[in-house]
């Protein structure tokens, strides 16, 4: 053992000590795992630390820290040593947090009802209408069941004297839960014995009461209620939690583009059509809901959703308009409303508060600042809390002059010292300040039910008082002991199947099919216009006489492919360097709409929204092309060497697609999306320009193939320069050639044909049927007639249809499987 | 005119969103139908909408306003929305303002005392005290104001004062503020138009601690003598209400400095105009789409102006001999 482990810890004597009581001798519900600590050696301690590192990495556990300039990612902090709770404490404290839950939801309904609390005085009206956090569109909502506050999470900690005292509200979509059992998964196999001899309360039942909850509330008509989990998307700090309790609880991950409103009721966008949606659990805040009623500016939220609230047709878990309770200055209105409201007394004490708005507090704070943490009074104030201690000269000068021109605005709460609890750090165990957030969820009987277990939150540093996981905190796993063993159930084990609730995989939300089918696009086109630069570019430095005339043609096509090159008409102006200056940029200046730098830009952002199905090589591929492309470029051999780099990806890309990607219904729309683009381009790049020699439209011929990806396959198979009607034969007619138009269209009817069977409805291609018997009839006889100019007159019209054709399917693809409209729309996402 | 002076006024309001682009959905919310008041009474009310709605249906919004809600699925390139009023004005004769209460007391009846209740008009007036998305509550609105409210100075003589001051001192310019100009900025610029004026107003009410809200409605426009009455010339309207403890709540117009007494009719009320535009929307593609809004708001016995060309909507105005239009 690492002598004297728990010997050489030295708690603060000040402050009370989760793990140790006066003496040194731990607490009775910390001895067992004391002593086992103990008697672990000190190697075994440090591999059980890697072991928790590890899972963390590799379960991609992540918080996202908004003011990190080093990517938006950052591993999740977990301490692997548990806090440990007592069975009676443990049942004291939650019956004071199902309480607080009662109350809480009690008040808003009476803020959004009634406002009896307004009319007899028990609360300030400044506390409700002078803030944000009061949504005046939420008047008049009944939700179902009565129920605001489906989920609440307390930030408790305890005093120097032992007592729980809560610091903080949180009631709009509070965090922490899907946290707290990552880190109970991790911990508990760090210290598997201990877990199992501690008799430690499980967290599944818990989460399985959620589910049951909203099933039960929810308004479902007699139908099976589908409840979906609302994120703010990737961006979001806590993003991680989202995906993973999505998961856990068998509900489809959305955002808010996914959802629409049709009738005052909830829909979710699925390549299968349309599915109502009953309950919506949301991690977006209150504000960001509906943009038709709240603000307006907000691309995140969907609109009508309060009017489908408003109806009764949806059960939006928290309601709209709960985060007014998010404010520390409602603390000391409480006792007396749990009173009026309840009939009981509060059980457990807040922090003591004042909130500046009445003038006793108000004084009071002024005269006492150096003992208290000076706080908004509302969440939505761009404020953090400040130790009066610590503020000097000007700055506290300035803060009370704030305080004097807004008293209503700002509230003080007593500078609690907060407990402390072992942390190991640098092989030693050394104390840190510690809270906890408990999490509960309406039980469906008006009552609540509380998770037996919390996400512990530790300060950064010694010493420090402040929690906060955006500002470095550290987490850890809280274990509740129960008296007797526990029932060993787990939702983990179980594949997604959980109840009724849970719908089979089918449910793929219309976005991520969507992204897929641009990521398919862009794939292409990012090749195809690098396909096409590195023709010009090895054609621009040539001394051979027939260069100019093929670099021509390429650029002209590469105009028609919707590249930044300049037309003929300039080329009067162009100096001796301008063809390369100008692919170079078209290659690299991502401000030039239809660059390859643009359209890789593109594909990443395409990438980033389906992130989760690509591989990290295929994430990382993508990252080196972006920075490959943001270093300076500006010879034609750096410009070539990162062509290759950008084609070999490509490669990766396509590969990654067909061999390695699991195929659902959302990879067919990848593939979709990469035949329809490769369809629209050749279609694009092939039609000769009618004037010219026959001599000079022969000489085109090579670059087309090179362009088109099919001139090795022309040379093994004629060995011989490239002619006019094998040429064509192989990149328009031939069935094998992958990079015919043939080919995109055979391949195109295929898949419409598997996906509509799959997808149960049929997507109609008026454009394609027609298009594949024009290709089969083409005479190509006709190119060794005497007239060959018609033949390819008759060509350019195929050509010219096939184009319309794929961007016919493109815009009914979008239709009928992503947006849902009836009635057509035009739909370009690029030129 | 009834016997009781009651006046009656029809008021087209139409709105048209011209979209450069199809708008494949779009949702919108309307306060278009004037209040039922002590004193306004909305006699019809007609909604003339293309292209036709998917789902439309009306609720009562938490300031009580009625509100319309349109959802539209069918792709369209134009918007238009015609509503039609008839609403009777009982001629308000507003209270001596020197016979209100001095304006601290009005101040302190408003403000929290721990315990002290407050009844229903308290209660009402206590959710118009404090900011709003276009209303501050600062200083400077405060020094503004406070030439107007010495000492004891009765409430309504008070806010009359300030309301006249605003008329004297700020400049109607329409084109020295947008929909976005912040109030602190008017209040320097001494610029605006009815709406920036109402927010001023406001800002400096709130400021005192006064409850205030903002008011949308039509004004009765006088043509020129001798000019005809040209239609769809009108705009709507903006102008403040005060609560006043003992008399309620009393308009105030700083745009035009009277009391609204006979010529406005009351759309809806709201903290500002955020919580209450006429129209809001949300629509999926589209672009460019700034509305055109054409108002006309005449005495009723001037109806023939409102329908040159046609009969009148027979179901939303039973056509009387005398204000039969031609046909």
């Amino acid at each position: 053992m690492p002598a004297g482990l728990i010997h050489s810890y030295h708690p603060s004597a000040s402050r009370y000590d989760e793990m140790l009581a006066a003496r040194a001798r731990p607490r009775p519900c910390w001895r067992a795992f004391a002593e086992r600590l103990e008697d672990i050696p000190e190697e075994a301690l440090l591999r059980r630390e890697k072991f928790v590192r590890d899972a963390i990495e590799a379960d991609g556990v992540s918080y996202n820290v908004y003011s990190d300039p080093q990517g938006n990612r950052r591993p999740w902090e977990l301490d692997m040593l548990p806090l440990i709770i007592g069975d009676d404490e443990w049942s004291r404290l939650s019956a004071a947090v199902a309480q607080r839950a009662r109350l809480l939801n009690a008040i808003l309904t009476d803020l959004y009802g009634p406002q009896c609390l307004l009319a007899e005085g028990l609360l300030p009206p400044a506390l409700v209408f002078g803030q944000h956090g009061f949504r005046w569109p939420a008047r008049g909502v009944h939700p179902p069941g009565g129920v605001w506050l489906f989920s609440y999470a307390a930030d408790i900690a305890r005093a120097p004297d032992g007592r729980w005292w809560v610091i903080a509200d949180r009631t709009q979509g509070p965090s922490g839960s899907g946290y707290a059992l990552q880190n109970r998964i991790i911990v508990s196999n760090a210290f598997p014995d201990a877990f199992r001899e501690l008799h430690v309360n499980r967290l599944a039942g818990y989460f399985r009461t959620m589910q049951e909850s909203i099933a039960r509330i929810a308004p479902s008509d007699d139908e099976t209620p589908l409840a979906v989990l609302l994120t703010p998307g990737p961006y979001n700090e806590t993003y991680f939690e989202h995906a993973f309790l999505a998961r856990y609880l068998g509900f489809p991950l959305v955002e808010g583009q996914d959802l629409t409103v049709r009738d005052n009721t909830v829909f979710l966008k699925t390549l299968r059509g349309l599915r109502r949606v009953h309950a919506v659990m949301r991690r977006l805040d209150d504000d960001y809901c509906d943009p038709l009623e709240l603000r307006a500016d907000s691309a995140l939220g969907i609109p009508g959703l309060l009017g489908a609230a408003r109806a009764g047709r949806v059960l939006v878990a928290n309601a709209i308009g709960s985060g007014v309770l998010e404010s520390g200055a409602l603390f000391g209105f409480l006792p007396a409303i749990c009173e009026r409201l309840l009939g009981e007394p509060l059980a457990m004490p807040s922090v003591a508060s004042w909130w500046c708005g009445e003038k006793p507090a108000l004084d009071y704070v002024l005269a006492h600042l150096d003992e208290l943490v000076i706080k908004p009074a509302f969440s939505g104030m761009r404020m953090n809390a400040v130790f009066g201690s610590l503020l000097r000269g000007e700055a506290r000068r300035r803060m009370i002059e704030r305080i004097h021109a807004q008293p209503h605005a700002y509230a003080a709460q007593e500078w609690v010292r907060l407990a402390q609890a072992p942390v190991w750090q640098r092989r030693h165990l050394q104390p840190r300040s510690v809270g906890i957030r408990v999490f509960s969820c309406a039980a469906g009987n008006g009552g609540y039910a509380v998770m037996p277990g919390a996400l512990g939150r530790v300060a950064p540093h010694a010493g420090m008082e402040v929690i906060s996981m955006q500002r470095g905190g550290l987490s850890k796993d809280t274990w509740i002991r129960a008296s007797a063993p526990v029932h060993n159930t787990t939702m983990l084990k179980r594949r997604l199947g959980v109840n009724d609730l849970v719908r089979s995989g089918s449910d793929i939300p219309s976005r991520v099919g969507e992204n897929l089918f641009w990521f398919g696009r862009y794939t292409e086109r990012v090749e195809i216009g690098a396909r096409l630069l590195r023709a010009a570019l090895t054609r621009s430095t040539s001394g051979e006489d027939d260069a100019g005339q093929e670099l021509a043609g390429l650029l002209a096509a590469a105009r028609r492919a919707g590249m930044p090159v300049d037309g003929p008409e300039d080329e009067e102006e162009r100096g001796e360097d301008r063809p390369e200056r100008q692919i170079i940029a078209a290659l690299v200046d991502a401000a030039r709409p239809g660059s390859v730098a643009a359209n890789l830009r593109a594909l990443a952002f395409s990438a980033g929204q389906v992130r989760e199905r690509l591989s990290s090589d295929n994430w990382h591929a993508l990252n080196a092309l972006e920075q490959l492309l943001a270093s300076p470029i500006v010879s034609v051999d750096q410009a070539l060497s990162a062509i290759d780099r950008i084609m070999q990806s490509c490669i990766l890309f396509a590969g990654f697609a067909l061999d390695d990607m699991t195929r659902d219904e959302g990879w067919r729309f990848l593939i979709l999306g990469r035949r329809i683009e490769r369809l629209e381009r050749l279609a694009g790049l092939i039609p000769l320009p009618a004037t010219g020699t026959a001599r000079e439209r022969e000489q085109m011929l090579e670059w087309l193939l090179e362009a088109a990806d099919s001139i090795v396959t022309y040379r093994a198979r004629y060995r011989r320069e490239p002619e006019l009607l094998p040429a064509l034969h192989l990149i328009v007619f031939d069935h094998a050639n992958p990079h015919s138009v043939r080919f995109q269209v055979d391949t195109l009817r295929e898949y419409l044909a598997l996906t509509a069977r799959e997808l149960g409805h049929p997507c109609p291609s008026p454009m394609i049927e027609p298009l594949a018997r024009h290709l089969e009839d083409f005479d190509l006889r006709r190119f060794e007639d005497s007239d060959p100019e018609a033949a390819l007159d008759a060509l350019r019209v195929l050509l010219a249809e096939a184009a319309s054709a794929a961007q016919a399917l493109s815009d009914e693809i979008h239709r009928r499987y992503f947006i849902h409209t009836v009635r057509p729309v035009l739909l370009r996402r690029m030129p | 005119m009834s016997a009781d002076g009651a006046v009656r006024y029809l008021i087209r309001h139409d709105t048209r969103y011209r979209y450069d682009q199809p708008v494949g959905e779009s949702r919108q919310l309307m306060r278009l139908r004037p209040r039922e008041l002590p004193r306004q009474h909305c006699l019809s009310h007609t909604l003339e909408i293309d292209p036709r709605p998917r789902h439309g249906e009306e609720y009562v919004d938490g300031f009580g306003n009625t509100v319309c809600s349109l959802h539209f699925e069918h792709e369209h390139d134009i918007l238009f929305v015609r509503a039609e009023s008839l609403v009777e004005i009982t001629p308000f004769v507003p209270p001596a303002p020197g016979a209100s209460l001095p304006w601290e007391r009005a101040r302190d009846e408003l403000a929290y005392h721990a315990g002290r209740g407050l009844d229903a008009a308290h209660l009402e007036a206590a959710g118009f005290l404090f900011e709003s998305r276009h209303v501050r509550i600062k200083h400077e609105f405060a020094e503004y104001a406070h030439a107007d409210f010495p000492a004891a100075m009765p409430l309504l003589a008070g806010v009359d004062r300030l309301m006249r001051r605003i008329h004297r001192e700020f400049i109607y310019d329409p084109e020295a503020t947008g929909i976005s100009t912040p109030v602190t900025d008017v209040l320097v610029r001494r610029r605006g138009v009815c709406q920036d004026f109402a927010h001023l107003m406001l800002s400096c009410l709130r400021s005192l601690g006064l409850a205030a809200r903002y008011v949308s409605g039509y004004i009765l426009t006088h043509p020129p003598a001798g000019k005809a009455r040209l239609v769809g010339a009108d705009a709507t309207h903006a102008w403040v209400s005060v609560f006043c403890p003992g008399a309620g709540w009393v308009d105030f117009d700083p745009t035009n400095a009277h009391i609204p007494t006979r010529e406005h009719v009351t759309l809806a009320w709201g903290r500002d105009f955020a919580d209450i535009s006429p129209l809001r929307g949300v629509i999926l593609g589209g672009g460019g789409h700034e509305p055109e809004i054409a108002v006309t708001m005449v005495p009723e016995a001037e109806r023939a102006v409102l329908h040159p060309e046609s009969r009148p909507p027979a179901a939303a105005f039973p056509p009387t001999a005398q204000t039969a239009p031609p046909a």
